[in-house]
């Protein structure tokens, strides 16, 4: 049997770099490869490169100017930058507001916080995935630094309010932060026309290369920057400028751009297409998260009584390949905080499978994956010890009830 | 993603013995759907001469609770019930040609089904005797409740104690972190506040003069007392290492029996050039004898 020409739904995890974006780069890498902040015009030529491919981030984000746009490695970097710079900017303040359903960039770093002695509130979900804004408005003081709340979960797609968060925050006076890393490039985002003071990017989840993030400053919102040394990107991040990825990044956020359009319409029609697909036929799934407020490229499916890696392989083995919430995908005991947080039930959770799309999947690949998910689902089902011969067995929490659990 | 042997995926993709048993006279259940792993191992045995003439198993769980599944049905079969129940955990990772530390619980998940069958056969009640926490120490899978449990037995306070009882820390020492957070915790409990060994030792360095520099018969003395005093840790996991030569900075060793290519084998030796080189107070190479010639480092990267 030939390999399948392989599928790839994994684009919340990372994205291909686009055939533009490497042409852009290439140049940077042997002939142009001068220091921007060099006297001559080995840097110069860099320099202005640097300078159009800021102005097409901060196009692409709406942002009012273009010394907003900070430069970072990645959007860990940028989520570290914007909490502890706020931190360090504030030192009378020692709270801050994020929510359960974080990325582990903000969740841990939120840990290692309250180890030092930071009071963190965060915010709870529904079964839907869904803030409460009463619970928030309860814990915004002035004695809160930052509040850190992600735009898109990259598990579910579902978006949490944060323009209005935004304005909430500004109305008592405290700094906004977002994680953007799933929303940036996949939904219009017009930051001038908001209260968010900071808001992280990541490269390679919007076809630019790994290794480049950026961090949204607000103009007149204090900062004291994680790295000091150098004077690139004003101060805010010392450190040579990584050249070829940030004019990389520039064309993404162009290309992004030119293709919101289609994300909106194709691609959402493509993973409503997927899901209807798979639900139609596969007893005891559903979709998690909210699916009237989410990414358009993005569909989290729980299919019961089984097991997300093994799911995963058997696809892997067709080509197709996704991602899952389970246990054992991370080598840790739980199986994703974000499902755990929505009150997602154990018969689920670690069956919870996650397909992302992007601007190059296809009709013909989604039909090839409704087709492959029915019979994995059923070959899993059929060894599972919670499946009888048609259904769930009866009960199965009791059912099966070993000595210890 | 896991890097799993070909027999693994061998046996997940084609699994054994797989769904109900008719004639079963013995089932084990262990796990549970919360934990993302549950095993219900079915035997067929011989009330008469205790051979076990069928095994098929019902499994939910990932790709390596599968194939440990698969794997412990196929090894049992044609065994005593006795003889099966000298089947360790290590048996079956080993039959699948090894697994992944940070699945070794899929393993250990099987022994357990297999114990748990046998007491039921046997009209015995079974209990597990360990829980099982967050995974800490990738290098020799050790995990949180283990470390937690064998502080807290043994009143230790210092990584290097925890190293030493459950071999934890002892590979790329990158979990030295949440060892350290382990023991704060444990030793909290009992009234103790845990100093790190950096701020510990600090003092008496300044004090202290230079070790003296060791004469060449004092050197290879201290080298074997740190080969002998390892051994009994690598002869529990049915391996064995002996000193073959020491040239200049390079102490040749020759690692034999289980730890002979073994996955850990990098970090094994790692493990025994820290102890050296605390022992002889200068920088030393542990190399494995037979690859001395090829390449003098011995560096191996796990990826997970």
């Amino acid at each position: 049997m030939s390999t399948p020409t392989p599928i790839y739904l994994d684009n919340n995890a990372t994205t291909a770099c686009d055939p533009k974006v490497v042409e852009a780069m290439l140049p940077y890498f042997t002939e142009q490869f001068g220091n921007a902040s060099s006297m001559h015009s080995f840097g110069n030529k860099v320099g202005v490169a640097l300078k159009a491919a800021r102005a097409k981030v901060q196009k692409l984000l709406g942002a009012e100017h273009d010394s907003e746009i900070v430069f970072t490695s990645c959007g860990t970097e940028s989520d570290s930058t914007a909490i502890l710079s706020a931190l360090k900017a504030q030192p009378e303040r020692k709270e801050v507001i994020t929510t359960v359903v974080e990325h582990p960039a903000v969740l841990s770093l939120c840990e290692q916080l309250e180890k030092e002695g930071y009071t963190i509130h965060r915010l709870k979900v529904d079964d839907k995935g869904r803030l409460n804004l009463d619970d928030y408005a309860k814990v915004l003081s002035d004695k809160v630094a930052v509040v850190s709340v992600m735009w898109a979960n990259n598990e579910t797609g579902t978006y949490f309010p944060v323009v209005e968060m935004a304005e909430m925050a500004n109305a008592v006076g405290v700094l906004f932060h977002t994680d953007a890393v799933q929303a940036v490039g996949k939904i219009d985002i017009n930051l001038a026309a908001t209260k968010i003071d900071m808001l992280s990017v990541s490269g390679h989840k919007l076809h630019a290369p790994k290794g480049i993030g950026v961090l949204y400053v607000r103009r007149g919102v204090r900062f004291r920057p994680l790295l000091r040394g150098g004077h690139q990107e004003r101060g805010r991040r010392a450190g040579t400028e990584n050249a070829p990825s940030i004019i990389g990044l520039g064309v993404a956020a162009e290309l992004a751009m030119e293709a919101m359009e289609h994300e909106r319409t194709y691609v959402k029609a493509l993973r409503d297409k997927l899901e209807a697909g798979i639900l139609a036929v596969v007893p005891h799934a559903f979709v998690t998260g909210n699916p009237e407020n989410r990414l358009p490229n993005t569909a989290n499916i729980a299919f019961e009584y089984i097991e997300g890696e093994a799911i995963l392989m058997l696809l892997n083995k067709q080509g197709i390949a996704a991602s899952s919430g389970s246990a054992c995908t991370s080598g840790s005991l739980e199986p994703s905080h974000v499902m755990r947080a929505m009150g997602i039930p154990y018969t689920a959770a670690h069956g919870t499978v996650r397909f992302s799309l992007s601007r190059y999947t296809t009709e013909e690949e989604i039909e090839r994956v409704i087709a492959a998910v029915p019979p994995i689902v059923a070959q899993l089902r059929k060894l599972s010890p919670y499946w009888g011969e048609n259904g769930p067995v009866a009960d199965p929490a009791k059912a099966f009830d070993p000595a210890y659990a | 993603m896991w890097d799993y042997t070909e027999k693994v995926k061998e046996h997940f993709y084609n699994p054994r013995n797989t769904g109900p048993l008719d004639g079963a006279n013995a089932t084990g259940d262990v796990g549970s759907i919360s934990c993302g792993d549950a095993l219900r191992l079915m035997l067929k045995v011989d009330p008469v001469t205790e051979i076990i003439q069928d095994a098929h198993f019902q499994t939910f769980g990932c790709g390596s609770a599968i194939a440990s599944s698969s794997a412990l049905t196929e090894m049992v079969k044609g065994k005593t019930l006795d003889e099966a129940k000298q089947i360790s955990n290590q048996d079956i990772a080993d039959f699948l040609d090894g697994l992944p530390p940070e699945k070794m619980h899929c393993s250990v998940m099987g022994r357990e089904a297999l114990h748990a069958a046998i007491a039921n056969y046997r009209g015995e009640e079974w209990s597990d005797d360990h829980e099982e926490g967050a995974l800490v120490c990738k290098c020799f899978a050790v995990d949180s409740q283990m470390i937690e449990d064998t502080i807290r037995a043994n009143k230790l306070s210092t990584v290097e104690e925890v190293t030493n009882y459950t071999k934890a820390g002892g590979g790329c020492s990158t979990c030295h972190e949440p060892i350290e957070e382990i023991l704060t915790k444990v030793m909290a409990e009992r009234g103790e506040t845990f100093v790190p060994a950096g701020a510990k030792k600090a003092k008496p360095a300044v004090a202290e003069a230079a070790p003296a520099k060791l004469g060449t018969l004092a050197r290879i003395r201290k080298i074997e007392e740190v080969i002998a005093a390892v051994r009994p840790t690598l002869l529990a996991d049915r391996g064995d290492i002996e000193l073959v030569d020491i040239e200049g900075k390079n102490i040749l060793v020759n690692l034999t029996g289980a730890c002979s290519g073994c996955q850990m084998e990098a970090a094994t030796l790692a493990g025994i050039q820290t102890k050296m080189i605390e022992a002889l107070g200068e920088f030393v190479r542990v190399v494995p004898a037979a690859k001395a010639q090829a390449h003098a480092c011995a560096s191996h990267a796990h990826g997970g």
